[in-house]
């Protein structure tokens, strides 16, 4: 197990750098941020002086080079829209969209499941097959429409929700959180259906086919036969294995969420990291934009490792030392 | 036991009702935020629009940019080279301490020290060789060579508090940064709280939770008169759809920048619209260096831009009127100088005529009968409906034989590219901060040059020596009507020889609820102090 941590762990760095590189290059090819960031009323002599100021003077081998010096030592560079550390702004961002993206997923599992083991079960009746139906509309309708869609309905017509925005917010062991407040949660449930929809749909659909192929299992028609309730049938034979190919999607997932929010956050104006790396983006914020997306790959990377690890829990015919990474 | 918690409420409405001074919230939707809440890290509208709420400056500009007393109640220029700014009576900061010379020399002071600024505040203090206080109440601001725009710089300049940023007890200016006396310099992070971002303005910083929102208070002592609002709540929404969204769920009161698509069903459901001319002109700029322009076909690599004719007969196929009407929906005026009338410098020239035949034929006496290819750059995300604009221009040139390309991108990847004179053509838009000639024709159109610092935005390189000189001489002369003449003449060479081809100017629009007014602003600012309840 420690071999297949270390070996993994390795492979993450690999993957850190070589996104660094490509994404260092890319936005040095887009444009100039001074162009953009300075007020067009300066002079040549102060639009050369705030270039030397950033560093963006220099040929992009030597600018390239100090950031990796610098990002060896721990430090990312300072954002040249804010002038404050990069990792600093971004993780005054993260409470905001982990607190949306694990909202959108306990919706997407507590609803996602029930309904997909109940489509399993009775595929050819009219709750199976309307389910169905529904999914297929929540992977279908695009995400940005399904958010205008919701704020339409339930702020503009209902007026029962809030359009956008996070709501009030508590300190808990230092980290802001909004779901502790009414007008908090008020302010959650549009932004993180939105996020779920897509994902519950998934998880109806991998639900339900496991489900169908669990029920022709052996051990199933054995526990029907042995006489146990059908009850205790779904809820811990035909269960507990359709989970393992749930977990794996959830967890790749719940990384696709965090890291790419954007579309629900900038719908919502949520203040969460992808609006932040929107508005980087548009502004050339190369230092934000480079942390931020080294980031997402340590979460993506990170949360692998963890639905590994669940994987070998769930299943006990799996080593970890044996999967082939 | 019942019947008095009742009552109690009941007189309390009753009682709120009656007061018109009742406990009142403002809530905005901006389409951007500031970067920070140090007013001298970013000097930019987004910021400047929010800041001058907490903060004000010597001078300020009113709606239509003229300027007015701020903190200095009067001023004048004792010789060319020194400006005299007289205090206002009685104002005092957000922490109780009073306005007092020492405050103003510190925030000049301050200006070269902030450190990290995407856009410095040195515009407006480079040229400065000293100041002095003469008692409390009088700062001299003296300037290396004569600049008429001071006191127009200085309302962009807000004032920081000497006592809460740690200064002691005597600043002295020295330019360059080295002034003395001034303490350990808090940066801009510091002033995400509210003891350090300490203004004279009518609200005081409550809370700015980036990207979240930003929370202002009344403060009582405000000199001018009494804030309208008891808390004013600020909260950056990017997208236009959700920004309109916010408005009618009543999320927000106010919002600014609508789309122009969606004004009707705003109107319709009940909301104000209130729009109003602003100063940012959209242009068309033509590549003038030399003859190698750029993404031109057709001509044997001459670049017929460089023929004063070719370029009369572009400006003249542009049909100002349909753009206005059809892509603008109104919202624009078309435009024949570069800045609209009657504002400081402008000469009341008419917008240049639709008259493709004469057009076509100015391109045949030019050597271009059968026209030639161009290739036309804009943004997309920057100015109203900017790249649909170019599309309808790039017809009107296709029709008179300018067989025209659209190169449309993002805003940020257009304005590098545009610096790096890759466009024969480009559509851009120019809002004068100082509201008057000199700006647009110092940026866009005088004679590049690096030492001057004169027309750095002047990507189409046109250069008329003789204009260079009048212009310069305007922007020495302290005398406004000997300088407002020097400015049109300056503008009306310029024009004349269409070294520059003004498309309209943008019309600005705001969307809020029925019970508040707004007198718009042609700088485009959204400024909460200057939003009130509307009288009935």
């Amino acid at each position: 197990m420690i071999v297949y941590l270390v070996r993994r762990l390795g492979q993450s760095l690999v993957a850190i750098a070589a996104m660094a590189v490509l994404v260092f290059v890319g936005v040095y090819a887009i444009g100039n941020p001074v162009d953009i960031l300075i007020n067009p009323e300066s002079t040549q002599a102060q639009i050369a002086a705030t270039m030397q100021r950033l560093g963006l003077d220099r040929p992009l081998w030597e600018q390239f080079g100090i950031f990796v010096w610098n990002a060896l030592h721990g430090d990312l560079g300072i954002s040249f829209v804010y002038g404050r550390p990069a990792m600093q702004i971004i993780l005054e961002r993260l409470p905001a969209t982990m607190e949306l993206a694990l909202v959108a997923l306990v919706l997407s599992v507590s609803i996602g499941i029930p309904l997909g083991v109940l489509a399993g079960l009775k595929p050819n009746s009219i709750g199976g097959r309307s389910i169905m139906a529904g999914s297929i509309l929540g992977f279908s309708l695009p995400n940005f429409w399904q958010g205008m869609l919701l704020i339409l309905i339930f702020a503009v017509l209902l007026g029962w929700l809030p359009a956008g925005g996070r709501g009030e917010t508590v300190e808990v062991l230092g980290i802001r959180v909004s779901f502790l407040t009414l007008d908090g949660l008020k302010h959650l449930i549009l932004p993180a259906m939105n996020l779920a929809l897509f994902k519950m749909s998934l998880v109806i659909r991998l639900a339900r086919a496991n489900t169908r192929e669990v029920c022709l299992q052996d051990y199933v028609k054995y526990a029907r036969a042995k006489g146990l309730s059908s009850r205790r049938i779904v809820l811990v034979h035909i269960l507990k294995n359709i989970l393992i190919p749930v977990v794996t999607i959830i967890g790749l997932e719940l990384g696709s969420m965090v890291a790419f929010a954007i579309v629900t956050e900038t719908v919502f104006a949520w203040p969460g990291m992808g609006k932040l790396l929107i508005d980087s983006i548009n502004l050339l914020d190369r230092p934000v934009i480079v942390a931020y997306l080294m980031l997402t790959v340590l979460i993506i990377v990170t949360i692998n490792l963890v639905v590994d690890v669940i994987y070998s829990l769930l299943d006990p015919r799996v080593r970890l030392s044996e999967v082939d990474a | 036991m019942n019947v008095r918690p009742a009552l109690l409420i009941a007189s309390l409405v009753a009682a709120t009702s009656l007061t018109p001074a009742m406990a009142a919230d403002l809530s905005i939707g901006l389409k951007s935020e500031p970067t920070s809440m140090d007013p001298q890290f970013h000097n930019l509208a987004t910021n400047a629009q929010v800041l001058e709420n907490i903060f004000e400056g010597l001078t300020k500009q009113d709606a239509v940019q003229r300027l007015q007393p701020g903190l200095a109640s009067k001023w004048e220029a004792s010789d060319d080279t020194t400006w005299r700014f007289t205090l206002r009576d009685g104002v005092k900061f957000q922490n109780g301490s009073p306005l007092t010379a020492r405050d103003v020399i510190y925030t000049l002071c301050r200006v070269p020290l902030v450190q990290n600024s995407p856009s410095p505040f040195t515009i407006y203090t480079g040229a400065i060789s000293d100041v002095t206080a003469e008692g409390d109440d009088v700062v001299v601001v003296k300037t290396a060579s004569a600049n008429p725009l001071l006191p127009t710089d200085m309302a962009s300049l807000p004032i920081v508090s000497a006592d809460a940023l740690g200064a002691e007890k005597t600043v002295t200016y020295k330019p360059d940064g080295k002034c003395k006396g001034m303490g350990d310099v808090p940066q801009s992070p510091a002033f995400n709280s509210p003891d350090i971002a300490v203004g004279t303005g009518p609200y005081k910083l409550d809370s700015f939770v980036r990207g979240s929102k930003l929370v202002l208070t009344k403060f009582d002592g405000y000199w001018g008169e009494a804030p309208a609002w008891d808390t004013v709540t600020m909260r950056p929404i990017s997208s236009a759809g959700p920004r309109v969204a916010a408005l009618l769920s009543g999320d927000v009161d106010m919002i600014e920048s609508p789309p122009i698509q969606d004004i009707p069903r705003i109107e319709g459901a009940g909301f104000k619209i209130i729009d109003a001319l602003s100063n940012r002109i959209i242009y068309l700029h033509l590549y003038q260096q030399d003859e190698k322009a750029p993404s031109i076909t057709g001509t044997n690599g001459k670049n017929p831009l460089l023929d004063k004719r070719v370029r009369e007969a572009i400006s003249l196929s542009i049909n100002r009127k349909a753009i206005v009407d059809r892509i603008m929906g109104g919202y624009a005026k078309a435009a024949g100088e570069l800045l609209p009338p009657p504002m400081f410098g402008t000469n009341g020239r008419e917008p240049d005529g639709y008259d493709p035949e004469k057009a076509k034929q100015l391109l045949a006496e030019a050597g271009y009968p059968d026209g030639f290819g161009i290739t036309l750059g804009t943004p997309n995300d920057r100015y109203i409906n900017d790249e649909k604009v170019a599309q309808a221009i790039a017809q009107m040139l296709t029709r008179i034989g300018i067989k025209t390309k659209v190169d449309a991108v993002t805003a940020s990847q257009f304005f590098s590219r545009r610096n790096k004179l890759e466009f024969p053509i480009y559509l851009a838009g120019w809002g004068a901060s100082t509201g008057e000639m000199s700006s647009p024709l110092k940026s866009l159109v005088a004679t590049y040059d690096k030492e001057t610092g004169m027309g750095p935005t002047n990507a189409g390189r046109y250069s008329n020596p003789a204009m260079d000189k009048i212009l310069t001489e305007a922007m020495s002369t302290i005398d406004d009507t000997k300088r407002e003449d020097l400015l049109k003449k300056a503008e009306q060479m310029v024009l004349d020889d269409y070294g520059i081809i003004p498309l309209h100017y943008e019309q600005t629009v705001w969307a809020m609820k029925k019970g508040l007014s707004y007198e718009p602003r042609v700088d485009q600012y959204t400024i909460a102090a200057e939003v009130k309840p509307a009288s009935e």
